[in-house]
Order: structure tokens, then sequence, then C-alpha cells
């Protein structure tokens, strides 16, 4: 196997050198690569992909009631009391205009606007400032980032349960089914998808909210 | 952690049988395999007018590179200047300015993809394929052609046999058919390792269809947002190709840090991995090839010690530095994946020329940056697929060369001696980089207005040079807060992008081919042992020490300076 294996190619019958043709060369292999490399090979990519895995090829989308209601790898903004928040979009979460901040670790609008929300996230969630956990004060790479921590959803967990006048257990009991752990174990972060959980707290059976904090 | 050992072990064990694999298709010997692709290799072949067993010299093929690489180039511009009148195109993109179409197709064309423009809203759906794609396909198999043909003339070319017999010795060297190596590999090698990878990827969730994405209303009905579109595509393919063909350009803009491109974190294990699975394929193919397993194993060591060694402090840097824990450390960073993964990836990404992200690498910290950097300039830890282990062969004749004059032996590679003309023209790449780089730093960071940085201070000026060495590495990552999108900022990158590419791939091949004229002289005790650890921890020597004594000043005023300043808070 190891031994002058450069010269297969050559001996009594070799077709020798040639350094013609370039140019019919080059335009024919443009033509090649554009039909082949560029139309053929996304087609079959696609062709397999849409065979073997049709609900991921077109998106991930999440229906419910016949109602597409969003993708499980886009993040939607909330804002409401009674829903998780995702974590801050550098894009305002619009997947068209996709981006991080690309503010650099020593740039002070960063520590500025971390220092902020964390003060604002505490205020809201009734928490020490010192507990709001860091994927909640930052923007994440994407702008549509769908997880956050379980430190961040346990965080909201409070609000989320008094606002819908549901009980803290019961909403906690629904956060543990949409905690994902590592992948196998082994892979990645623990995380909780928020648009999932969101769809499932509306899914509940609706509950007296308490009076004073109906949802806005 | 996990994410770490994983990689580097998968990359080993796969990476070894394909090296064979890939080493039997670059020879062109008889094969499994044959009867499916023989048939269509040679109606290939008869349509571009050639014969696969016919040579070229080091002239017709550096030749046959160009010719179809201006070919290429123009098409691309053409498609990009005018897809708005094209079909494919549901999202509605317009057609691209001049200066940035130019831009984008150098940027491809060099098998950097660096991007000025994002790609979700900027390319029609036919631009991205007919465009990025083929040249994401085509390029890395056109720079593993070239460092072939070096390959064939260190060894002394495939006619080295016939030029030994009496009165052939004139006869040109024999360094490869262009057209059957780009051909071939690509066919037997890339195409079907990319439709493997593209398949897994979509069963992770990124999308492979035609037609347009859905527009969904948000469900909390009190956001000001009114409605989303989700930008699907022929996305999967490109993603695999993308990894694959060390390209790094992105479907999306904040590339495979979207979660549509990169979902889960099995999705960013198979990215990363196949971040550097072809380039160590290169280096596992180059014993087979040579027939010179010991030379391969230099290779392959050499790389693999400086990889590891970098990865680990990308990954010290990111998860366990003083500061790390900071807050700030998620920024520009994915849930899923978390500091360990995205600075693994970050440090691979920029070893390998690859230049794809799965964090904004503008957030990373300070030292993870400079970390990156150091990777971009030296830029053959494993390097682009065929232009790394080109770009390595540099360094290899300039180590030969100054161990050579430090103890007193001839400089000599494979029993052929390295002069004074080869040295000159190693010497014209060593002295380019340095020249271009700093020079065009200097003058962007200058005169006013043209730099567009987006951070103040230190990190600003480690902006402007993480773009042009990433342009000059042919990486395509970049300090993404700049303002590139500017003619400047396009046309200044467009060059340095050619300069990069193509000077590095043809002057090593030109070397080889002066080479191998050479007489050999047969390898003696006296001739300098470069296949054994002592050679190559000289040759980690000279790489480090050249590429520090270049630009140690500009990394102390970027991502030192900025580190300091960031830890002195």
């Amino acid at each position: 196997m190891f031994h002058s294996t450069l010269h297969t190619n050559t001996g009594a019958a070799a077709p020798g050198i040639s350094d013609r043709g370039l140019l019919r060369g080059g335009i024919v292999l443009a033509l090649i690569s554009l039909i082949g490399f560029g139309l053929l090979y996304p087609l079959a990519g696609v062709g397999l992909g849409q065979l073997l895995f049709p609900h991921q090829a077109r998106g991930s989308l999440i229906e419910a009631g016949g109602q597409i209601r969003g993708s499980a790898l886009v993040a939607q903004p909330f804002a409401a009391a009674g829903y998780f928040h995702p974590r801050p979009s550098a894009a305002g979460y619009d997947p068209m205009a996709l981006a991080g901040s690309n503010l650099a670790q020593s740039n002070p609008e960063l520590q500025r606007r971390i220092d902020s929300s964390r003060t604002a996230l505490a205020g809201q969630e009734g928490a020490a400032p010192a507990a709001v956990p860091g994927d909640l004060l930052t923007q994440s790479g994407s702008g549509i980032d769908p997880h956050i921590s379980p430190a961040a959803a346990a965080l909201q967990l409070e609000r989320v349960a008094r606002t819908r006048g549901l009980s803290v257990e019961e909403v906690g009991t629904l956060l543990a089914r949409h905690t994902e752990a590592r992948q196998f174990g082994w892979l990645g972060q623990p995380r909780v998808h928020v648009l999932e959980l969101n769809l499932a707290l509306d899914a509940l059976p609706p509950a007296a909210p308490e009076p004073g904090t109906a949802r806005r | 952690m996990n994410e770490f050992f994983l990689v580097f072990a998968l990359a080993l064990i796969l990476g070894w049988p394909l090296g064979r694999y890939l080493a039997a298709v670059l020879r062109g010997a008889p094969m499994r395999g044959d009867r499916l692709f023989l048939g269509l290799e040679r109606g290939l072949y008869g349509l571009i007018g050639t014969d696969p067993g016919r040579g070229m010299s080091w002239r017709g093929y550096a030749g046959a590179f160009l010719v179809s690489n201006l070919v290429l180039g123009s098409a691309v511009w053409l498609l990009l200047m005018t897809q708005a009148w094209l079909p494919l195109n549901p999202d509605g993109a317009p057609n691209m300015s001049w200066d940035l179409a130019l831009h984008t197709m150098v940027s491809f064309l060099t098998n950097t993809n660096q991007q000025h423009y994002s790609g979700q809203a900027q390319l029609s759906y036919l631009a991205q394929m007919l465009g990025i794609v083929t040249l994401q396909v085509v390029t890395p198999m056109m720079g593993l052609a070239l460092v072939a043909a070096t390959l064939r003339g260190l060894c002394g070319g495939r006619n080295a046999e016939a030029r030994k017999a009496e009165g052939q010795e004139q006869l040109p060297v024999d360094v490869g058919n262009y057209w059957a190596d780009v051909i071939r590999p690509t066919l037997r090698f890339m195409l079907p390792l990319c439709l493997l990878w593209s398949v897994l990827l979509t069963s992770q969730g990124v999308p492979a269809t035609f037609a347009g994405g859905p527009q969904v209303v948000p469900v909390d009905a009190t956001v000001q947002l009114q409605a989303q579109k989700i930008p699907l595509g022929p996305v999967a393919p490109m993603v695999a190709i993308k990894q694959l063909g060390t390209n790094g350009g992105g479907w999306y803009g904040p590339n495979s840090a979207v979660p549509l491109e990169n979902p889960t974190p099995l999705s960013n294990l198979l990215e990363t991995l196949a971040l550097i699975l072809v380039p160590v394929t290169v280096a596992f193919m180059v014993g087979p090839f040579t027939g010179r397993p010991r030379f391969a194993a230099l290779v392959l060591g050499t790389m693999l010690s400086m990889s590891l060694a970098s990865a680990g402090l990308a990954l010290w840097s990111e998860t366990y530095a003083p500061g790390a824990g900071a807050m700030a450390i998620m920024e520009g960073k994915e849930v899923r994946f978390g500091p360990g993964p995205s600075a693994l990836w970050a440090a691979l990404t920029t070893q390998t020329s690859n230049g794809s992200v799965n964090a904004m690498h503008d957030s990373l910290a300070p030292l993870t940056g400079l970390i990156t950097l150091g990777n971009m300039l030296i830029n053959a830890i494993w390097g682009g697929i065929g232009c790394g282990l080109q770009q390595f062969i540099v360094y290899l004749l300039l180590g030969v060369f100054l161990a050579g004059l430090m103890t007193g032996r001839t400089p000599e590679l494979f029993g052929r001696k390295i002069e004074a003309q080869e040295v000159r023209l190693l010497a014209v790449l060593v002295l380019l980089q340095p020249l271009v780089l700093l020079g065009l730093s200097a003058i962007t960071l200058a005169v006013p207005g043209l730099a567009g940085n987006s951070n103040p201070g230190f990190h600003g000026i480690s902006q402007v040079f993480y773009e042009y060495t990433s342009a000059f590495a042919n990486n395509g990552s970049g300090f993404e807060g700049l303002g590139d999108a500017t003619v400047w900022w396009n046309v200044s990158c467009a060059v340095v992008l050619a300069l990069g590419r193509y000077p590095a791939l043809i002057i090593p091949l030109v070397i080889a081919a002066l080479l191998a004229r050479k007489r050999q002289a047969p390898e003696s005790t006296g001739s300098l042992q470069i296949e054994t650890p002592t050679f190559a921890l000289t040759l980690i020597a000279v790489i480090v020490i050249l590429t520090l004594l270049q630009f140690m000043p500009v990394l102390v005023l970027g991502p030192v300076a900025d580190h300091l300043s960031l830890a002195a808070r």
C-alpha cells in the first residue's frame, strides 16, 4: 500500500503532458459545477430530507387547532405577565433581521444594559438582583434563541402562577415536563423551550384569576 | 468538555479510513466504486476534452486553476447582480450592488465565505444554490487539487521514472491532471459525505424545502411584533457543505447560532465534527498518497498538537479563566450550547479556515479573540481543505531551511536541495501577509470614517484587524459588529481575499516543480532528519515565533489590552 503510489498513471503507454484546452476546460467545469453541484446536489439533499424527515424539513412548525402557531426553532416575544419570557433579542425577534448585539465584553454599553435589566427583572420577579441568571440578561447570538435556562424559568415561575391564578406546584409540574435535559445526558445544556411551555399553559383548563391580577 | 473529547476522537477515528480512501481517489487507481462513478466521470472528461492519464506541467495546472476561477467568478458575479429578475425568489431578495456582489463572489470563490450581507433577506434561493452552494462545493476541491499536485511535485512528479531515463531530463514535471483532480474527489468523496450530513442535519431540524416560509402571528397578543416570517429554504444541503468544505458562509446571517441552522446539541456536535473532519482526512491522506507514512505522521502530529493546545486554551478562556463566570459571558451565545461548545467551535473554525460560528465572536472573552486571531494568522493548524496543507508545506520548507542553517547541514527535502530560488519564493509568501494585514489595518484605522467599528477602545482595533486577518486567511468569520457593508470594506477585502488565496496555493506548487527538476541525492545519515519529534517541535517553534514576531504589536494593542482593561475593572 505504502510505496511509490504516485506513478500508477505512467508507463509505456503514458499519454504524456499537455497544457492545452484550458479555456474549454474552464467553461465546462464551471457548467458542471453550476448544474451538478449548485442545482442537483441541493435538490437531492432536499428530496432526501423531505422523504425521511418531512416535519423537520418544513421548519418544525408547531400547529394547534389547524393553525400554525410558530416554529420550534424560532423564539417568539412574550411580554404579558401570564407567560414565561424569553431571552432579550438584539433583532426584536424578527427572523428576517436575525442578529446578535455584537457588543464586546469590554463595551460599557453592554455592562450598562446588563445592570439595568438586572434591576428591572429583580423588581418584576420580586427576587434579589444576584438571583437573576445570566442568560436572561444577555442577548443571544441569533436573536431568536427559543430556550431559557431552567434557572431563568424558575425565577419566573411564581409570577406566572400568580397571574394565572394557578398554584406554583401546578405550573411547576408543567415546567418540569418542558425542561429538556442535556441531549443523551451528554451534550449541550439543560433548557426550557419558552414557546412550547407557554402554549401548554394556554392549553390548561382556565382557572379563575385572583382579583386584581387579571391578565393584561 | 464532553464535546471536546468526542469531536477529536471522532475526527481521528473517521479521518484515518477516509484519508486512505481519499488518497486512492486522488491517485486514480482502479477501486471499488468505479462501476458507479467511472462512466459519469468519463463523460465529463469527454466534455472537458481531457484524458485523466494525461498530465500537466505546473504552468498548465495553475493556468487551469486560474481560468476555471475566472469563468466561475464572472458567472456568479452576474447572478448576484440580477437575482431579483431570476426565478426561485419567494422572499423577494433585491439585486446586489456591484461592490457587495464583487465581495461576495470573491469571498466564496476563495473558499472564504466572509459575508457582508445577511442571507435570509438578501439572497434568493436560486442565488444561494447556483451562486453560493456551487462555489462551496467546488472551491475546497480546487484547493485539494493544488495540494495534490504540490505533493506529486515534492515526490518528483508523476513522470519521475520516465524523466530519469536517458535524454528525458528536460521533460516538464507531470504534477497531475487538474480536471480529474477536481472532479474525482468531488463526486466520490465530498458530495456523498455532504448528502449524509445534510440528511443527518435535517433529522435534527435544519429545513430542506423550496417553499417559502409561513407567516406566524405571535401567541402573546400584547407584544409589538405583528407577525413573524419564518425563513426556510434548502438550508440543510448548504449547511452540510458549509461545514464540511471549510466554507463557513451560512444560510442565515448569524450562521450556526441560528436554531434553524443548528437546532440541537447533537446537530452542534455534527457540525463541530464537520469543521475538522475533512482537514484531518487530508492530513491522513498524505501517508498513502506519497508513500511516506513517517512524513504523514509529522504532518498529523504537528497539526494535532497545535490544535489541541489552541482548543484547550479557548475552552479555558471562555469557561474557567477569571472573569469567565461573569454575567456577560452568555452575550452572543445560545442556551442550548452554553460556553464550552461555543469556545470549542470558535477554536476549530479558525484553525480550519472555516469561519462559520455558533456564537458571536465579537462578544467572546478578549483572550478567546486572541486565540482565534492566532489560529488564523498561522492558518495551517489544520487550515482549509488543501490550502492548510499547502501553507504547512511553506512552514515546512522554512523550517527545513532554518534547521539546516542552524545545524550546518544542507537544507533538503526528500533528497532535493532548497536553494536561493526557492527561498526567494518563500520570502514573497512570508512577507505578503504582514504587508497586507498591517498596511490595510493601519489605513482603515487612520482615515476617519473608514473603519465603521461598533465597539470603542482596544476592541475597535481588534475588530478591524480581525476582518482583514479573516479575509487573508480565507476564514470568513468576523467581529460582526463592524459596519462592513461599505464600498471601502467590500473592495479592500476583495483584494485581500484574492491575495490570501492565489499566491498561497500556486507558489508552493511552483517550488515543488522546481525541486522536482533537481537531482535527488540519496537520503543518508548526514541529511537533516525531518520525520522526527525533534523536528516537529522545531517546526512548531518556527511557526509560533514567526507569527509572534510579525504580529505581536497589533495583538498587544488589540485583544491583550482589551483583556487587561476588562480585568482591571
